[in-house]
């Protein structure tokens, strides 16, 4: 098959949100691109951790989501009252639980195997465990209920939220060395489901740790400074003038612009990213991952320390990931932990998108997720667009209530079929993506 | 009367050749043996004669026909076997599941060849119940070939049959193989331990660098003093 | 005496027997992947949904046959329309083998490779499922609900715990062992069942042996089929069916699977159960219990719950992740492709 040149792609690309923009809503347009550029984020630590290295990871809803909690952590006022009520013993028993580990770790390291070996581990983490439950519970049961129905957790620390980007990164990269630690020694499918448990560990305490992100409760106050809120600019009489001039009500105005700004701030962060992967990718370095990855028992023989670079590459591509997670939940203005639990959207997508656009090319991997995410997002308002199109279907639809009902209702659920299709017509017959690695 | 032969075979695993016009053949109820330094291309030469090998040139005969196009499933059905070096059991299968395994292909009664079978190795019938990959080094061997007998092939293959196992088990192994040959089916077999092998061996092969460099009676290649002094150590 | 009856009772009906009927459905779950990572040697990221679309069909059929008036007395009509779920289901298996999957197998495609397809076959199974049966919860049992309820129980004996039996729970059990003793008897005496074992042990000597590969691979797929359909057909009977829902159960069942050893079918069996106590005894407020065991002065004032019922799944990865660590290819020796 002969290959489009990737400008040629990211200049279709460019005219499907372009159109997008003209046919439905330039605000549309703008919504999907930002999402885009986030996943697209997203798509490039994968890229680092399969692309480069080929390592499995399946666990990056986790990671996103601690990006997430990043900014809940560092944007949020700082809340005097849960200080004085328990956050100080919750970060104690978190030092604690840790110490517990970590002491469990070296009793592992140290003892000879065997019986005493086995009990003095039980009894060390076991009794661990309660201690630990006994400072923990009782903190965080006091922050908990401190007015519940509006904060009901520790708080942030008031800082800016662009900090949070930062932050989220070091979260996931904290994390991540913590997965790496215990799984990559790991073969093949097994650190796959072992990466993904831990993804899943990771959401089911911020779902349900409410003392620190509200849970189900979810947090909105987060923050989106440098860039504007709608109302204020609403209000804002020169900006009113100039929607005036511009022959534009301004509350359009004021979301497109708003969303330009989300779309200028990403871009930014984006190229960054991207200029040091590709720096990275033919550096020395890169060159080094690229020949582990082909050949872990040649590299090794070769002198190279493969634990150590996967170690690496893991912690980096989860950082990155991470602060994808961070801007994903200032774009939004919400932090919901309930939402990450569904693998299919923030894990297994974003494998599709990195698959689409070439494994191992970072370009790809930003095409791949610009146009996987303008798929998902358009057939969100699939079933709307059937539902006031109706009489454009054939009769047999449009005729009979029922059915007509049912296509509406399933539209939006086409775009799975479609990814999944466009997945495996990929993998079939192009294996190595829109943009192959060179 | 020659029953099977891999004539001029050239071909290897990828765009560079391994096999060179090289030569194999082995007469009804008799033993070849192919012999040659590490490398010199006899396992790959067995696998060419086995169809597990994509030749560019030369052909394949067994009985008179031309199985040059088979795949390896096809000339087992054909009544050839093949016992490869290593990973030649069923380990988390039983002794006997593996001999009924060798039979898969065959819906007559297997019972007569199994019994053949522990007659010839009865060590095997004691373990029958056992994983097969509890047994000993030697015990696999003879697990092995107990598989590739239970199809009653024609021609059996063993890719060195002998590897890892102590010296008295080689022995035993040696005196099993003959006795197989007795029944009437041919042997071809790839060996490390060249003297041991050619003494049993009514045709040999010594192989260099994927070509046949000299081709002689297992007696005569003894005797030849080139062949002594370059490949059976003086 | 008595009280420690009661806590007995308590405890089997909070925390053992639903353990054991969760564990069952874990078990079948977990042996369809396990065959499937056996013979083709990858982990079938489809197989939640897999059991999603056997239940959706099997669902449908039962509501077909409720809608003749057709019925099977005391137990669940979806016992009677089980067999044609598992029918369409592996359908639909062979059909996606036939388009996808042997393609790879022929062009002898890394095992990672085949995991990334099953990705893309997950998302259009979703999505299948979805269509043919909507995103909404599904109840589907009928029949007797209880086999013994509560309040009989403590009638019949006198004790203050009563232990509810439902007929979900027995149909799940009973099930679940027909169904393994089958399978096994399959695996183990069956000259097919054999040709499976052997191609999952040593591939290339089945195939020297003369086993056609792409007939050990059909048999497969029919058996996860069976499983499947049948293991979502018994995790509805007794919770209820939402595409969801099931898509996270995949989650549970790759634990089970990975913590028996992937490739072992027995290994899927202990995992299932090990995951499902686990699950069970982490998240049960153990209060109750231990009132009626420990003296009144010790009894405990707090719910002596180890951890939310909310970390259900969390504590099945958990154990996944602590077995890795000390046995890297599961407790009973898995496989690694």
């Amino acid at each position: 098959m002969k290959k489009l040149p990737p400008v040629a792609l990211f200049g279709i690309v460019g005219l499907a949100f372009i159109l997008v923009g003209l046919l439905q809503s330039w605000t549309l347009a703008i919504t999907i691109l930002n999402d885009g550029l986030i996943v697209a984020i997203m798509a490039l630590g994968v890229n680092m951790q399969w692309g480069y290295a080929g390592l499995f990871n399946i666990g990056v809803a986790g990671f996103f989501a601690l990006g997430g909690l990043a900014v809940a952590l560092v944007s949020q006022p700082v809340d005097p009252a849960a200080w004085a009520a328990g956050t100080p013993r919750i970060l104690m028993a978190l030092v604690f639980g840790a110490a517990v580990i970590w002491a469990g770790v070296q009793t592992y390291n140290r003892m000879a195997a065997g019986r005493l070996r086995t009990l003095a581990m039980l009894v060390l983490l076991v009794g661990g465990f309660f201690l630990f439950r006994a400072i923990y519970d009782s903190a965080a049961n006091a922050v908990e209920a401190l007015t519940p129905a509006a904060t009901g957790n520790i708080g942030g620390l008031g800082l800016p939220v662009v900090l949070s980007w930062l932050v989220g990164g070091l979260l996931a990269a904290v994390a991540a060395w913590g997965v790496a630690k215990t799984a990559l020694g790991l073969r093949s499918d097994y650190l796959a489901i072992a990466t993904l448990g831990i993804g899943q560990i990771l959401i089911a305490v911020m779902k349900n740790e409410d003392w620190l992100d509200r849970g189900v409760k979810n947090i909105t106050n987060v923050g989106r400074w440098p860039v504007p809120y709608e109302v204020d600019l609403q209000q804002n009489a020169a900006f009113i003038a100039r929607a005036k001039a511009w022959g534009m009500d301004p509350q359009t105005l004021s979301t497109i612009w708003v969303g330009l700004c989300f779309t200028a701030l990403f871009t930014v962060v984006l190229l960054v990213l991207l200029v040091l992967m590709e720096l990275a990718l033919k550096s020395p370095w890169g060159r080094m991952m690229r020949a582990i990855r082909d050949n872990e028992i040649a590299a090794e023989a070769m002198g190279k320390d493969v634990k150590r670079r996967h170690l690496q590459i893991f912690v980096l591509g989860s950082a990155v990931i991470g602060v994808a997670g961070a801007m994903f939940v200032m774009l939004h203005g919400l932090l919901a932990p309930t939402s990450y639990d569904d693998p299919l959207r923030y894990t297994f997508l974003i494998w599709a998108m990195v698959i689409l656009g070439g494994s191992g090319n970072n370009w790809g991997s930003v095409l791949g997720a610009l146009i996987i995410m303008l798929m998902w997002d358009e057939a969100e308002g699939m079933g709307q667009f059937l539902a006031s199109h109706l009489d454009m279907l054939p009769s047999v639809i449009s005729g009979n209530a029922a059915v007509s009902k049912w296509v509406v209702d399933n539209a939006v659920y086409t775009r799975l079929p479609v990814i999944g299709l466009v997945l495996l017509l990929v993998l079939r017959f192009s294996p190595r993506g829109l943009i192959p690695e060179k | 009367m020659t029953f099977l032969i891999g004539e001029k075979m050239t071909g290897g695993y990828g765009p560079v050749d391994i096999l060179h016009d090289c030569t194999l053949a082995v007469d009804k109820g008799q033993i070849a043996v192919i012999v040659g330094p590490n490398g010199a291309g006899k396992s790959t030469a067995m696998k060419a004669v086995f169809g597990m090998l994509k030749l560019r040139g030369g052909q394949v005969r067994l009985d008179g026909e031309d199985i040059t196009a088979l795949s390896p499933q096809d000339r087992v059905a054909k009544g050839m076997a093949f016992v490869p070096q290593t990973h030649n059991i069923f380990t988390s299968m039983t002794v006997e599941e593996n001999l009924e395994m060798g039979a898969y292909l065959r819906r007559d009664d297997i019972k007569g060849t199994m019994e053949q079978v522990y007659h010839l190795f009865p060590i095997l019938k004691q373990k029958r119940r056992q994983p097969a990959g509890e047994l000993s080094g030697g015990q696999r061997q003879q697990v092995a070939v107990g598989r590739a007998l239970m199809t009653q092939p024609k021609v059996l293959m063993l890719d060195e049959p002998t590897a890892g196992v102590s010296p008295i088990v080689m022995d035993e192994l040696f005196d099993r193989i003959i006795e197989v040959a007795r029944t009437g089916i041919s042997i071809l077999m790839v060996e490390q331990n060249a003297r041991q092998a050619l003494n049993i061996a009514d045709m040999g092969y010594v192989l260099v660098q994927g070509a046949n460099r000299y081709t002689d009676t297992g007696e005569a290649l003894m005797a030849d003093p080139d062949v002594r002094k370059t490949f059976l150590g003086g | 005496m008595v009280d420690f009856l009661n806590a007995i009772v308590a405890l089997l009906n909070y925390v053992i027997v639903p353990a054991t009927s969760y564990g069952a459905q874990l078990a079948l779950g977990a042996l369809g992947v396990t065959l499937i990572y056996g013979i083709l040697r990858f982990s079938n990221f489809a197989h939640g949904d897999t059991m999603a679309f056997g239940t959706a069909i099997t669902i449908l059929v039962t509501w077909l046959f409720q809608s003749w008036g057709i019925g099977f007395g005391p137990l669940p009509t979806a016992l009677l329309a089980l067999p044609f779920g598992i029918a369409v289901t592996a359908l639909l298996l062979l059909g996606t083998d036939r388009m996808v999957y042997r393609f790879y197998r022929r062009q002898k495609a890394a095992p990672v490779i085949l995991v990334i397809v099953s990705m893309g076959v997950m998302f259009i199974m979703n999505g299948l499922v979805r269509f043919v049966i909507g995103v909404q919860e599904q109840n589907f049992a009928d029949g007797a609900r209880f086999v013994i309820t509560a309040t009989q129980f403590r009638n019949l004996t006198g004790l203050d715990e009563g232990l509810a039996v439902r007929t979900s729970t027995v149909i799940t059990v009973v099930t679940a062992v027909i169904v393994v003793a089958a399978l096994f008897w399959f695996l183990n005496k069956t000259r097919s069942g054999k040709s499976m074992r052997a191609f999952s042990d040593n591939e290339d000597l089945a195939l020297l042996s003369g086993i056609n590969p792409e007939r050990v691979v059909m048999i497969t797929w029919l058996l996860v089929a069976a499983l499947a359909t049948t293991a979502g057909v018994l995790y509805g009977l007794d919770k209820s069916f939402k595409p969801f829902t099931y898509y996270q159960l995949l989650l549970p069942i790759f634990a089970s699977a990975v913590v028996g050893g992937l490739g072992n079918p027995v290994g899927a069996i202990l995992g299932g159960f090990v995951v499902a106590f686990s699950e069970v005894t982490f998240t049960y407020a153990w209060k109750k219990v231990l009132t009626y065991l420990l003296p009144a002065s010790l009894a405990p004032d707090s719910l002596v719950q180890l951890l939310s019922t909310d970390y259900k799944f969390a504590v099945s990865f958990a154990i996944l992740v602590v077995v890795l660590l000390f046995k890297p290819t599961g407790l009973l020796k898995g496989k690694s492709v």
